[in-house]
């Protein structure tokens, strides 16, 4: 069997639990309810053999409702196919962990915390894992500023937020090419 | 003046200042200088500075490199870097300095004995670099003081030279005693005048 055929098997086999499944330069996306992350998941590493999760991400569409999505990146080192399952989670929801179902998950569902806050349920050890302990915000989150907030941890760490006025690699909120957003694109012509 | 020689002899100051002014023959004594406390302990400082490599990220690289045969920063009395802070003069602070290390680095400068210098190496450890952002500390100098800063990203090993070369000539124009035996000097002073 190949890898087109699994996917489409799988399609079937899914039938109703597929919300939506889209094809993007041989890629293939299926997006399912979080409440059936745990059963597809199982049903992807035992019957359809995706032995290895390669990434796990998370998107936040703020002003969306649901907010976030999380992404799981899927491989079949016995078939070589590449499947992504994408589930969208509000900002109350705590999706399922996959960590007994790949370990690897483990840390990514902790970054991915960390980060974002998503909490996942029945994680075995969620705590931050780029920041430190007690740093009380969640950076990635689209709210956040880019220079960061201050922050206080006594004898573990502090931050604050750095100024942003002139840097180099500031691009201004707005929906042009980067070239036109850096603030080296807003200096008249001939000065460098 | 002082003179080296006599003070091992002299029991007080007031013995240190009775001796006359020698007069150097180099047939009856080799081997003498003639110098300042100040400069000869400056000269002793400068030519051994010995590193607390800081290395922190890619600068650390050119860091290794400026210690390696081809630049050789031991031409310079500063090869041995040492991983404990207890044996270290300068620390050299190479890299991106995150929030999450900041205050380690505090803390193994506070472990340095005095006297003690620093060098910001590169644009992260002078000012927080490209990274304008919520995890980098915008340059190492809000913690501890720094005495050079090396520009560059990261700077080339030739730089890095040029930085402890600067330190050395600012080591050179301290006044050591002055500052750790104030007493004594104007005790010294007071006498001479």
């Amino acid at each position: 069997m190949t890898g087109q055929e699994l996917l489409q098997s799988f399609s079937r086999l899914l039938g109703a639990k597929l919300l939506k499944q889209t094809q993007f330069r041989d890629e293939t996306t299926f997006e399912i309810e979080h409440a059936d992350l745990r059963e597809v998941a199982r049903l992807c590493r035992d019957d359809l053999s995706f032995d290895y999760l390669l990434d796990v991400s998370s998107v936040d569409n703020f002003g969306d409702d649901p907010r976030f999505e999380v992404v799981y990146e899927l491989y079949s080192l016995t078939l070589s196919v590449h499947l992504r399952l994408r589930i969208r989670v509000a900002e109350e929801i705590e999706p399922d962990t996959v960590s007994d179902i790949w370990p690897t998950a483990n840390w990514h569902e902790r970054e991915v915390f960390d980060m974002m806050g998503i909490r996942f349920k029945g994680h075995p050890d969620l705590r931050r894992i780029l920041m430190w302990e007690g740093y009380p915000f969640f950076p990635l989150r689209k709210e956040f500023p880019l220079e960061g907030k201050a922050s206080e941890m006594p004898d573990v760490a502090f931050s604050s937020a750095a100024p942003m006025e002139g840097g180099p690699f500031v691009t201004m909120p707005s929906t042009a090419t980067t070239k036109d957003r850096e603030p080296r694109a807003r200096r008249p012509a001939g000065e460098h | 003046m002082i003179y080296l020689e006599r003070t091992a002899r002299a029991r007080s100051v007031s013995d240190m200042l009775e001796t006359r002014p020698a007069v150097y023959d180099s047939k009856i004594e080799g081997n003498i200088i003639f110098t300042q406390v100040d400069s000869a302990i400056n000269w002793m400082r400068k030519n051994s500075l010995w590193p607390m490599p800081m290395g922190l990220a890619c600068c650390a690289i050119e860091l290794m490199a400026t210690a390696a045969s081809r630049f050789d920063i031991a031409r310079f009395g500063s090869e041995v870097m040492r991983f404990s802070p207890r044996q270290c003069d300068v620390m050299i602070v190479a890299g991106t300095v995150t929030y999450k290390m900041a205050l380690a680095v505090k803390r193994i400068w506070d472990q340095m004995p005095e006297p003690k210098w620093c060098i910001a190496m590169g644009a992260c450890a002078s000012t927080g670099g490209m990274y304008r952002s919520y995890a980098v500390l915008q340059g190492i100098d809000q913690l501890l003081p720094v005495d050079v800063y090396v520009s560059g990203c990261p700077p080339r090993p030739e730089a890095l030279l040029e930085g402890l070369m600067r330190l050395q000539q600012k080591i050179a124009g301290e006044h050591p005693l002055r500052a750790q035996k104030p007493a004594l000097t104007s005790e010294l002073e007071g006498a001479l005048a």
